[in-house]
């Protein structure tokens, strides 16, 4: 038995020729590799590591519309027709469960503000109901004392991402796509009219697109071309219980944050809150301060769990922006170079609208759904000037991700 | 490092208790954290306080070597800060994080000493989970600490140097010990004559093991293969083949493993770097002869850092303690240091031999039926497993975890990694090492949500930038 080894250099380098190269294969990047299939483009996927095992993979997922930002509910009820029709879309349920989704409130100010987003919903066809008082607390007896009413909506739900998100690339790979992966990309350039891209792997890669669904990462491709923004990697910090009865059957969320939680079939409750911290350039793990204030937030609002065992303290890697709205959009500097990345908590339930999108961009040149707020020209953005011309090839043979 | 420097040793067995006499004898107060009540780790595990036995009737031939571990570490109290039942969850730099009597507390520590020991590997056949089926390692707790002998009717099956061990402690009890079935193929003992004999003291107890069983007139059969545990509510009977037949034996219990596997959790926690190692066909962490693991102040002893057994457990505990005494205690590399480092080469090879003498089943996957539970705690068979890699094309045991949820659950992949990683290797045709191993993440072990809760300080109100849900 040896070490591990790096993916094996090939000496003859294969060359692909495609109408749409993707960098990152996770539920975004993979489920625009399916829907440009659908459509009928060539597609080659890039990923550095195994698909859909970075955030898309290991987050805590949910599947809620309720709560998005009112610029993201087109997009995040276009998902929900998906997540409606996952079996068909990718061949597996990914165990989601449209179980409704509770947004708690813990004071007067937190359900004004409820009432209010519910208001507001309204206007975008999201309907929320707002239930307080010995209905709440007959509805739900075994929660906490602290919450004293809550948001429902009927039609949100969780999955499970593990299997969710692989499974789209998994989907595109069988639709026609060429999905590689433990594949670096270490060079990429544009000569005015095609990408150039070159990886770890030993293929090589010419399109006439590029979709940046690089997650956590992307900053390095769009910095690449020219363009930046104020983007830094958080780290949920998330956790699993053992098995324990069924008491959770609606996926829980809080105003003014600090815990969300769930219940698998298998009885298991995932919860999230608070924050890891960085592991290495490509992981996060759980932190000491983080895990104790999860523990007692559980504790606390779901008393059925208090005496439950934790089997596993986890987290994940995850593009956040200031705004907390992502970038999905065309570059300012580049033709044909789509930016899908920095969801900031919300690309596992949005990830398959904004796949499509990117496809429809692709292949009708329009996105089908408004985008509009998520363009990068909302930060500025001229890295380095020289790099930003557009038609300009590039100077620096190797590409640079960290 | 502050003035005084934390040595911090996890585990009270071999190892754990030679590197603690190390500490202690220049001066310095070791703080050393077991999960059992007593010392003497899993192989001189004690009876709990009160119930006193002769050290004969628990460690046989080993009574002499268990009595002077207990002795030593009895006659370090007061030199050193013993944390019994307390359980090390979790690892961060500096930070230390425990649990007992269901409180968590954290400890600093600038040198850490990782003396987690082994269990049982398990390569599971159909019925395994029944009740009644437990390891060979199970077997002896049930005896040293518990004074019980499971049964009455036990076998005794699988492979490695503790099945002859645990069966002849419980023939000489006078357990009615139905068979030993011992998955080497026969010849493997003129293979690693000469191996053994590198110890021959040890070789001369191995044999007399075998002889002594076979007085007692207790089956030892040789290149036997566990089929099927029967029984409706417990074992009633196993199957075997031998052979090219299969036999059935009717029994009450049967005890079962194929040879240890080191416990690394802790060690990857800690961030060390971990290789494929061919003789424990397993991970380990990354360790030099002295005992430095990858990361600087984190030392690596006893089976915890690959199987070498209890004997060489005292050299490499005690070897580890000198390393950390050096980088953070003062002290220069002596003459005792290059001795014990000589003295583990003999037990290296003679461990190689151990492993010529009584490999696993190299075809147990192969063997293994699609019907057959891998991971007991989240129920999943080898044949899911394989329908997953066929399916999926999952080839990394990481993904298979993901996806199948093998290794997910109460145990985190302690008892199910080592089974998994063969049925991917097999089901992928590559070599075991080419799959990966299970990544750790706290806790070790299980802990209640309601202690971890309890540590933190004061729920604060999360900002606005902060507010994931």
């Amino acid at each position: 038995m040896t070490e591990l080894r790096a993916p094996a250099l090939r000496t003859a380098t294969e060359r692909v020729e495609v109408d749409v190269a993707i960098v990152g294969g996770g539920i975004v990047g993979g489920s625009a590799a399916l829907f440009l299939r659908r459509a009928g483009l060539s597609v080659a996927l890039l990923e550095r590591g195994l698909c859909g095992a970075a955030a898309s993979g290991v987050n805590y997922g949910g599947v809620r519309v309720q709560g998005r930002q009112p610029v993201q509910l087109p997009l995040a009820l276009r998902s929900r027709h998906w997540w409606e029709r996952l079996p068909e879309l990718i061949g597996t349920d990914g165990e989601y469960l449209r179980s409704g989704h509770l947004k708690l409130a813990r004071s007067e100010a937190d359900l004004a503000s409820l009432r209010a987003y519910r208001d507001l919903a309204r206007e975008h066809g999201l309907a929320l109901e707002l239930i307080e008082g010995e209905a709440f607390r007959r509805a739900w007896p075994w929660l906490g004392r602290q919450a004293i009413g809550a948001s429902w909506c009927a039609e949100d739900g969780h999955a499970n991402p593990r299997l969710v998100s692989p499974a789209f690339a998994r989907a595109a790979r069988a639709a026609g796509a060429r999905v590689i992966e433990h594949c670096e990309v270490t060079q990429l350039a544009h000569d005015g009219a095609r990408f150039d891209l070159a990886g770890t792997c030993g293929t090589e890669v010419r399109s006439r697109w590029l979709l940046n669904c690089a997650g956590a990462w992307a900053l390095a491709v769009a910095q690449r071309f020219g363009e930046t923004v104020p983007m830094e990697s958080i780290h949920p910090g998330m956790v699993v219980t053992e098995p324990v009865p069924r008491f959770l059957e609606v996926n829980i969320g809080v105003e003014g944050g600090g815990i969300y939680g769930r219940q698998t079939a298998r009885g298991n409750c995932v919860m999230g809150g608070s924050r890891g911290t960085r592991r290495d350039a490509l992981h996060a793990q759980p932190a000491a301060p983080a895990m104790a204030e999860l523990c007692a937030r559980m504790a606390e609002l779901f008393p059925p769990l208090a005496q439950a065992q934790v089997i596993r303290f986890w987290s994940g890697v995850e593009g956040s922006l200031p705004d907390h709205q992502p970038v999905i959009g065309p570059s300012r500097t580049t033709p044909n170079l789509l930016h899908a990345f920095g969801f900031c908590g919300a690309g596992f339930q949005t990830g398959p609208a904004v796949g499509e999108a990117l496809a429809n961009w692709v292949h009708r040149g329009d996105p089908g759904v408004p985008l509009s707020a998520f363009a990068i020209d909302r930060y500025v953005s001229s890295a380095s000037s020289s790099a930003a011309a557009p038609t300009a090839p590039a100077s620096a043979p190797t590409f640079h991700p960290h | 490092m502050r003035a005084t420097p934390r040595f911090v040793i996890i585990g009270a067995g071999p190892a754990g208790v030679r590197a603690a006499e190390q500490i202690a004898r220049v001066g310095h107060r070791p703080v050393v954290i077991d999960e059992a009540p007593r010392c003497g780790g899993q192989i001189y595990r004690q009876p709990p306080d009160g119930r006193r036995r002769p050290a004969r009737d628990l460690y046989g031939y080993a009574a002499a070597k268990a009595e002077a571990l207990h002795r030593t570490f009895d006659a370090l109290r007061g030199a050193i800060d013993h944390r019994a039942e307390t359980l090390a969850w979790h690892v961060e730099p500096g930070a230390l994080h425990l649990l007992s009597g269901g409180t968590a507390t954290v400890e600093p520590w600038d040198a850490l000493i990782l003396a987690t020991g082994a269990t049982d590997r398990v390569l599971p056949f159909a019925g395994w989970t029944l009740p009644g089926v437990v390891t060979l390692g199970a077997a002896q707790v049930a005896l040293k600490a518990q004074a019980v002998l499971l049964g009455p009717r036990i076998v005794f099956a699988g492979s490695g140097p503790l099945l002859p061990l645990v069966a002849w402690q419980y023939a000489s009890r006078g357990a009615p010990v139905a068979a030993v079935l011992d998955a080497a193929p026969p010849g493997t003992r003129r293979k690693a004559a000469s191996g053994l004999f590198s110890r021959p003291a040890l070789a001369m107890q191995g044999a007399m093991l075998l002889a002594r069983l076979r007085a007692r007139g207790v089956p030892y059969l040789r290149g036997a293969r566990l089929v099927r545990a029967h029984g409706r509510d417990r074992v009633e009977a196993i199957e075997f083949e031998q052979a090219g037949s299969t036999r059935r034996i009717e029994c009450d219990a049967l005890a079962f493993s194929h040879g240890l596997r080191s416990e690394t959790q802790l060690a990857d926690l800690a961030g060390c770097a971990f290789d494929a190692d061919a003789t424990d066909q397993a991970w380990r962490p990354r360790c030099t002869e002295a005992g430095r693991s990858s990361v600087r102040g984190v030392y690596l002893a006893g089976d915890g850092a690959g199987i070498l057994g209890a004997d060489a457990a005292e050299l490499s505990g005690a070897r580890a303690a000198l390393a950390a005494l050096e980088d953070y205690g003062g002290t220069a590399s002596t003459d005792a240091a290059r001795r014990l480092e000589s003295e583990l080469l003999v037990h290296r090879r003679f461990r190689a031999a151990v492993e010529t003498l009584s490999p696993p089943p190299a075809d147990w996957a192969a063997r293994t039926g699609d019907d057959v539970v891998i991971c007991r705690c989240e129920e999943i068979t080898a044949g899911e497993l394989r329908r997953c890699v066929r399916e999926t094309g999952a080839g990394e045991l990481n993904r298979l975890k993901a996806l199948t949820r093998v290794g997910m659950g109460r145990c985190q992949g302690r008892m199910c990694g080592a089974a998994a990683a063969r049925v991917l290797a097999h089901a992928t045709d590559r070599p075991l090492a080419d799959v990966g191993r299970l990544r750790a993440q706290p806790p070790v072990k299980p802990v209640p949500v309601q202690a971890i809760g309890a540590a933190c300080p004061g729920i604060t109100a999360v900002p606005q930038d902060q507010r994931d849900d």
